[in-house]
């Protein structure tokens, strides 16, 4: 009898050392988000998919808002505020132009929506890059879990990690924008503010066909400006190449 | 048996356990009421889309046609299209938010079959993840259609097919009964993003697209059965079936509705996959002027805000 217990004993020992190995060969993110394992780890190996590339804006949504400038007034599906009404009925795009604002609505939370192409690169082991042609503008995603630093500007500052699921198998990148230089959330003058805070999801899928998407979700907190947090979902196809990179640079009329 | 054999059966049955009672590492609990926060479309989907207002959609040339020939009284005269808005896409198009539940097998226990979405007007949709196959193609159109789904990760990815013929917009603008949709469903804390791809080779010139974000919001107050569309006669005594509501071909009388409101080119008013490019917004740049004011539907009324939210072109109390 204890010779049998003692033999359950190494099987059972055997099982456990097995299930042990096993979870030592899940990847990381399988075992939850562990920031200082992020900080540690290079962004760019660690990558559970590849953003790089161009990617086109597929206009399907708020047409009317993105493709051109709406007029004053046109608040349609933001969830303003009083102080945010009064703000953008006052809107004077011939002053923005002269007072050299014309990138105001191409700050982060605004210039996703902006129709044109996005490039993203990594520009080191920790930074991903993101050009649009659109207002030739530059957001950085830092992934080095430093404190947000530097002065407000159109961009802010994004720090960026990857949330693996479990198994490793999928995962969306998570970025937070801060620290931004107070803008619009529409060519017609909705303004957000200089606390607004922009929290982004990006999620890639493939169609049988092989024709990648990128789906970005996105949040603005603004409790000067906006009611409630305003939510919204863009999407991108990704293109083979640069040919039709086309930059262009702010207009506050266009 | 051997005391062996005893163990690793024992110890298989204990690991098995344990792994049943965790959730497939593919699948994301998708169960909730998701309330729709209409931040995006609006007018398209709370007071109503202009009659012919067919921005963004990349119709062909047969689908403008037929949209042009809508009718609204179509809605209240014939009974037999009264319900053909609510195809699986009008989650997309509508208001409502929606209600996901799992299905499970009643043999195996906790394995999920398939997942349950209900929501305002549209029938429950079906999404089988058990890997049954679509039916035939000569098999019976439903308004829910048939939809299968599978994990990629963690999105949810499905296929339906086998929709009744409806309306891609809530103005007339068509689907046939060929369209398909696939639908990726990301889940991100209390967010639900659901990005879908409608292909109709009838009336469309490549997949019209559209992505939503949902709320969680446990006091949404969805119903698993929402109150499906039912037919019914809305004018007494029009229900004659000799009666089509319709526009004859040139003849819609609101095809110059949104030029003249908001300077929008007419190609662009009747759709076409073109105009959803960058490349189109530099073609409008010198033919587009920007109406100095919005005079209807500018946005939601609040406590303190009162906008012009109707097409009164007053503010709202």
């Amino acid at each position: 009898m204890t010779s049998n217990l003692a033999r359950c004993r190494i099987h059972a020992l055997s099982f456990l050392t097995a299930m042990a190995a096993i979870a030592v060969v899940v990847p990381a993110g399988a075992q939850g988000s562990d920031d200082r394992q992020g900080a540690r780890a290079s962004a760019r190996s660690g990558a559970p998919f590849d953003l790089t590339g161009y990617w086109v804006s597929v206009v399907t949504q708020d047409w009317r808002q993105r493709m051109v400038v709406p007029p004053k007034g046109d608040y349609e599906s933001i969830p303003i505020t009083v102080e945010a009404k009064r703000v953008g009925d006052a809107w004077d795009p011939a002053k923005d132009e002269a007072a050299g604002e014309q990138c105001k609505s191409y700050g982060a939370p605004a210039i996703m929506r902006v129709p044109g192409r996005v490039h993203i690169t990594w520009r080191d082991d920790l930074t991903l890059k993101v050009d649009v042609d659109a207002g030739q503008q530059t957001r950085l995603f830092h992934f080095d879990a430093a404190a947000a630093s530097g002065a407000p500007n159109w961009q802010g500052y994004t720090a960026a990690k990857w949330e693996t699921a479990s198994g490793g198998k999928s995962a969306a990148l998570k970025t937070v924008t801060t620290r931004l230089r107070p803008g619009y959330l529409r060519k017609n003058g909705v303004p957000y503010s200089a606390n607004a805070v922009l929290t982004e999801y990006w999620d890639l899928f493939m169609l049988p066909d092989g024709q990648v998407w990128l789906t970005i979700t996105t949040t603005v907190d603004d409790p000067l400006y906006l009611r409630t947090p305003w939510l919204t979902a863009l999407h991108f196809k990704k293109e083979a190449d640069g040919s039709k990179w086309d930059p262009s640079p702010c207009s506050a009329f266009w | 048996m051997s005391t062996k054999q005893v163990c690793i059966l024992s110890l298989a049955f204990v690991s098995l356990s344990v792994c049943a009672a965790m959730p497939a590492s593919a699948q994301v609990d998708l169960a909730g009421m998701w309330s729709s926060p209409h931040h995006q479309d609006w007018v398209q989907r709370d007071p109503g889309v202009t009659p012919v207002d067919y921005l963004a959609l990349p119709l062909n040339e047969a689908g403008r046609e037929k949209a042009l020939l809508y009718n609204y009284a179509t809605q209240t005269a014939q009974m037999a299209h009264q319900c053909a808005y609510y195809m699986p896409f009008y989650l997309m198009i509508g208001v409502s938010g929606i209600k996901i539940w799992p299905e499970t097998d009643p043999v195996a226990g906790n394995k999920i079959v398939a997942w349950k979405m209900s929501g305002f007007n549209f029938d429950v949709i079906t999404i089988y993840v058990d890997g049954r196959p679509h039916p035939s193609k000569t098999a019976y159109h439903s308004f829910s259609g048939f939809t299968t789904g599978v994990w990629r990760g963690e999105v949810l990815e499905t296929y339906t097919t086998h929709m009744k013929a409806g309306f891609i917009r809530r103005n007339g603008a068509p689907s046939s009964d060929q369209a398909t949709m696939r639908q990726f469903m990301f889940r991100h804390g209390d967010l639900l993003t659901i990005t879908s791809m409608l292909e109709d080779p009838v009336y469309l010139t490549e997949p019209y697209v559209v992505s939503r974000v949902f709320n969680l919001d446990p006091r949404a107050n969805i119903r698993n059965t929402e109150g499906a569309c039912e037919p019914i006669n809305e004018v007494p005594g029009i229900d004659d079936p000799g009666f089509v509501p319709h526009f004859l071909p040139g003849r819609n009388p609101f095809v110059n509705e949104l030029t003249d409101i908001y300077h929008i080119p007419m190609e662009a008013v009747l759709g076409g996959a073109e105009t959803s490019y960058p490349e189109y917004r530099k073609r409008l740049k010198d033919a587009y002027v920007r109406p100095e004011k919005c005079i209807r539907y500018c946005g939601q009324n609040a406590p303190g805000l009162h906008m012009i939210s109707d097409g009164t072109g007053r503010p709202q109390p």
